[in-house]
C-alpha cells in the first residue's frame, strides 16, 4: 500500500544534472500532453460559450449578431428543456439506483465460492463490453419487440398481452436497456473492492453469532463505501450524457417523453441547426457535469495522498 | 445442523449465482443464437429454441453490408489512437513519476478534470470545426477526438503502473552511465510493459464502443462499426438475423479483451481509486 517510502526523487545523476535540469526536463516530456489537452478543453469551451451568446442558424443566415441572453431565456422558458432535465434526472437516478443497489447484492453474491463461479462472474460482466448501439437494438428488437421479442413470447406463453415497452414506457425501458449495461460495470468494481476485504472480521463477526444480514450493514457496507461512492460518481459522468441508446430506440421520442438534456442539444444543433441555442444547452450540461465532477476529483485527490 | 444449513447455503448461492448469470447473459447469448438463423426463423412466433443453423444471414453481412468497411474503419480509428495517445503520454507519465514537481498532482488532477467534460457540451464547437476543416465523415477526425478523449485515462493509468516501478533498479541502470533515454528504453520499458499494455487494451475498448461522436461526426467514408449497427434502427430495418450476425461480429473482439483484463479495467476506469 505504502510506496511513499522508496518515493524519493531520483537523485542527481550523470544525465540529468542538477534539480533545475531535472525540471525542465520533466515538464519538456509533459509539455506535449498538456498542451493538447489545454487546447482540447479550453478552445471548444470557449467556443460553446461565444455560440451560446449569439444569434446562429446554420438554415438562416440572415439573422446574426449578439443575443445577449436571449439562447438563455429561449431554452430555460422551453417546456421541452424541462422535460428534458427531469429526463435525465430519472435515467442517471434510476440507473444508479438499479446498477448500485443491485451491484453491491450481486458484488456480495460473486464473492461467495459456489461451483463455476469464475465463469458466472464473467457472463455477469459481459454486457458491459457489448457497444451501446448493439446493446440498444438488441434489446429493441430480439428483446422486446412486441411481436417478434423473447419477452413478448414469454408474456403470451403464461397469458398475458405482451407490451409495446418502448412507446408505451419509453424512459423506464430506456433506464431498463442502459442498467444492464451498467449494472456489470458496479458489479466489476464493487466486487474488486469487496476481495479486500478483511475475512478474519467477518470470521470474527460470525463468532460473535452476527446474522448474515447483521455482517452485511456492519462490516461489509462500510468497507464499500469508498467503493460505492467512485462507481456512483464515474456513471453518473457517463449517464449524464447518454446519447446513442436513445437515438436508436425512441430518437427520444414520443413527443418529448424520453429526451434528455444530450439528446435535446442534439436535435437543437443538428436537425434543427439552430447554433445559438444549442450551445446555450452545452454551458448548461458542462456546468451540470462540472458540478459532479468536482466531488468526484476531490475523492481521487484525497486517494493521491495515501 | 450447523452442517446441513451450510449445504443449504451453498445450494443457494449456487442456484442464485448462476440463475443471475444466465439471466444477465441470455440478450447476448440470443444474440449469438439468431446470428444463424435465417430471416424467417429470427422472427417466428413463438421463437424457435431448436433449428437447423445457417451461414445465410453472416454471408450477407459480409456481401451485401460491406461489413469488412466499418470494421476496417473500426480496427484502424482505435488502434492509432490509442497508439498516438500511448506516444504523447508515456512520456508525460514517466515525467510525472520519476521527475515529480510541486505542480504534479495538480497536473494531473486537471487532467483528469478534462476527461469530464461532458462531449455534448461541446457538439456545436466541434462539428462547426470539423465540418470547416474537411474532418467531417473522416477517420483523421475521429483519431484526434479519440486520442484527446483518452489522453487523460492513459496519462493517468501509466502514471499509476510507473510508480510500481522501484527506483533504485532505475538508479542501478543510471550508475552504470545509462542515458535517461537507454533508462526509459531498456530499464522502465520492460518492466512497465504489462502496465503499458493493458493502458491501451483499455484504450482500445474505448474508443471501439464510443458511440458519441462515431454516430454524430462520421455517416458513410469514416463510420466504424458502432454507426454501421445504428444504421439498422431505421423501422424497414427488420432484418434480426442480420442485424445479430453484424452485432456479434462487433462485440465479439472487444468481448474477449474485456474478459482478458479485468482486473486492469478497474484501475484504469477508477483512476486507481478503487484496487
Amino acid at each position: 500500500m505504502d510506496k511513499a517510502a522508496i518515493r524519493a526523487p531520483l537523485t542527481a545523476s550523470p544525465a540529468g544534472g542538477g534539480a533545475r535540469s531535472r525540471g525542465l526536463q520533466g515538464f519538456l516530456l509533459q509539455s506535449p500532453a498538456i498542451m493538447l489537452l489545454l487546447v482540447w478543453s479550453v478552445v471548444p469551451l470557449l467556443m460553446t460559450l461565444w455560440y451560446s451568446l449569439r444569434n446562429y442558424n446554420l438554415v438562416d443566415p440572415t439573422r446574426q449578431g449578439f443575443a445577449g441572453i436571449s439562447n438563455y431565456w429561449y431554452l430555460l422558458t422551453d417546456p421541452d428543456f424541462l422535460t428534458s432535465l427531469e429526463n435525465t434526472a430519472i435515467l442517471v437516478g434510476g440507473v444508479l439506483a438499479i446498477s448500485v443497489g443491485l451491484g453491491t447484492l450481486l458484488a456480495v453474491l460473486y464473492n461467495e465460492e459456489f461451483a463455476g463461479r469464475g465463469i458466472a462472474r464473467i457472463l455477469v460482466i459481459s454486457p458491459f463490453f457489448i457497444m451501446p448501439t448493439v446493446a440498444a437494438l438488441l434489446w429493441k428488437n430480439l428483446m422486446l419487440h412486441p411481436i417478434y421479442g423473447v419477452y413478448s413470447a414469454m408474456m403470451r406463453a403464461v397469458g398475458l398481452t405482451p407490451i409495446d415497452w418502448l412507446s408505451r414506457y419509453p424512459l423506464a425501458t430506456l433506464v431498463m436497456i442502459v442498467a444492464w449495461e451498467w449494472l456489470p460495470f458496479a458489479v466489476l468494481i464493487l466486487l474488486t473492492a469487496i476481495q479486500s476485504l478483511d475475512t478474519e472480521q467477518k470470521e470474527a463477526a460470525r463468532m460473535d453469532g452476527a446474522g448474515m444480514v447483521a455482517q452485511f450493514i456492519n462490516i461489509t457496507l462500510p468497507h464499500l463505501s469508498r467503493a460505492i461512492t467512485v462507481v456512483i460518481m464515474i456513471e453518473t459522468i457517463f449517464l449524464l450524457t447518454v446519447f446513442a441508446e436513445i437515438s436508436v430506440t425512441t430518437a427520444g421520442g414520443p413527443g418529448v417523453a424520453s429526451t434528455n438534456l444530450a439528446f435535446l442539444i442534439y436535435s437543437r444543433a443538428l436537425l434543427q441547426f439552430d447554433v445559438g441555442g444549442a450551445s446555450a444547452g452545452g454551458v448548461v450540461a458542462i456546468v451540470v457535469a462540472n458540478i459532479v465532477a468536482a466531488f468526484l476529483l476531490r475523492a481521487v485527490a484525497r486517494n493521491l495522498e495515501t | 445442523m450447523a452442517r446441513t444449513r451450510t449445504r443449504l447455503r451453498q445450494g443457494v448461492v449456487t442456484i442464485l449465482g448462476w440463475a443471475i448469470a444466465l439471466w444477465m447473459f441470455f440478450p447476448i447469448l440470443w444474440m449469438f443464437l439468431t446470428g444463424f438463423k435465417n430471416e424467417p426463423d429470427a422472427i417466428s412466433t413463438p421463437p424457435h429454441l431448436f433449428f437447423s443453423p445457417t451461414l445465410s444471414s453472416y454471408r450477407d453481412v459480409f456481401a451485401r453490408e460491406d461489413y469488412w468497411h466499418f470494421a476496417t474503419n473500426s480496427v484502424v480509428i482505435s488502434v492509432l489512437a490509442t497508439v498516438v495517445a500511448l506516444l504523447v503520454s508515456i512520456p508525460a507519465a514517466y515525467a510525472m513519476a520519476f521527475l515529480p514537481g510541486p505542480r504534479t498532482r495538480m497536473t494531473l488532477l486537471w487532467m483528469l478534470s478534462t476527461r469530464m467534460l461532458p462531449p455534448v457540451g461541446v457538439l456545436v464547437p466541434i462539428y462547426l470545426l470539423a465540418r470547416a476543416t474537411g474532418l467531417l465523415d473522416s477517420r483523421t477526425g475521429l483519431i484526434v477526438i479519440y486520442m484527446l478523449t483518452n489522453l487523460p485515462i492513459t496519462v493517468w493509468m501509466l502514471y499509476t503502473f510507473f510508480r510500481e516501478v522501484p527506483v533504485p533498479i532505475l538508479e542501478a541502470g543510471r550508475m552504470d552511465g545509462a542515458t535517461r533515454w537507454q533508462e526509459v528504453t531498456q530499464v522502465l520499458m520492460p518492466l512497465a510493459l504489462p502496465g503499458i499494455a493493458s493502458t491501451g487494451l483499455l484504450s482500445l475498448i474505448l474508443c471501439w464502443n464510443e458511440t458519441f461522436w462515431s454516430l454524430n461526426l462520421t455517416s458513410s467514408i469514416a463510420a466504424p462499426l458502432t454507426t454501421f449497427i445504428a444504421s439498422f434502427s431505421s423501422p424497414e430495418g427488420l432484418f434480426f438475423a442480420k442485424l445479430s450476425a453484424a452485432s456479434t461480429l462487433a462485440v465479439a473482439p472487444i468481448m474477449v479483451f474485456g474478459w482478458a483484463s479485468q482486473k486492469q479495467l478497474v484501475r484504469g476506469l477508477t483512476f486507481g481509486a478503487v484496487k
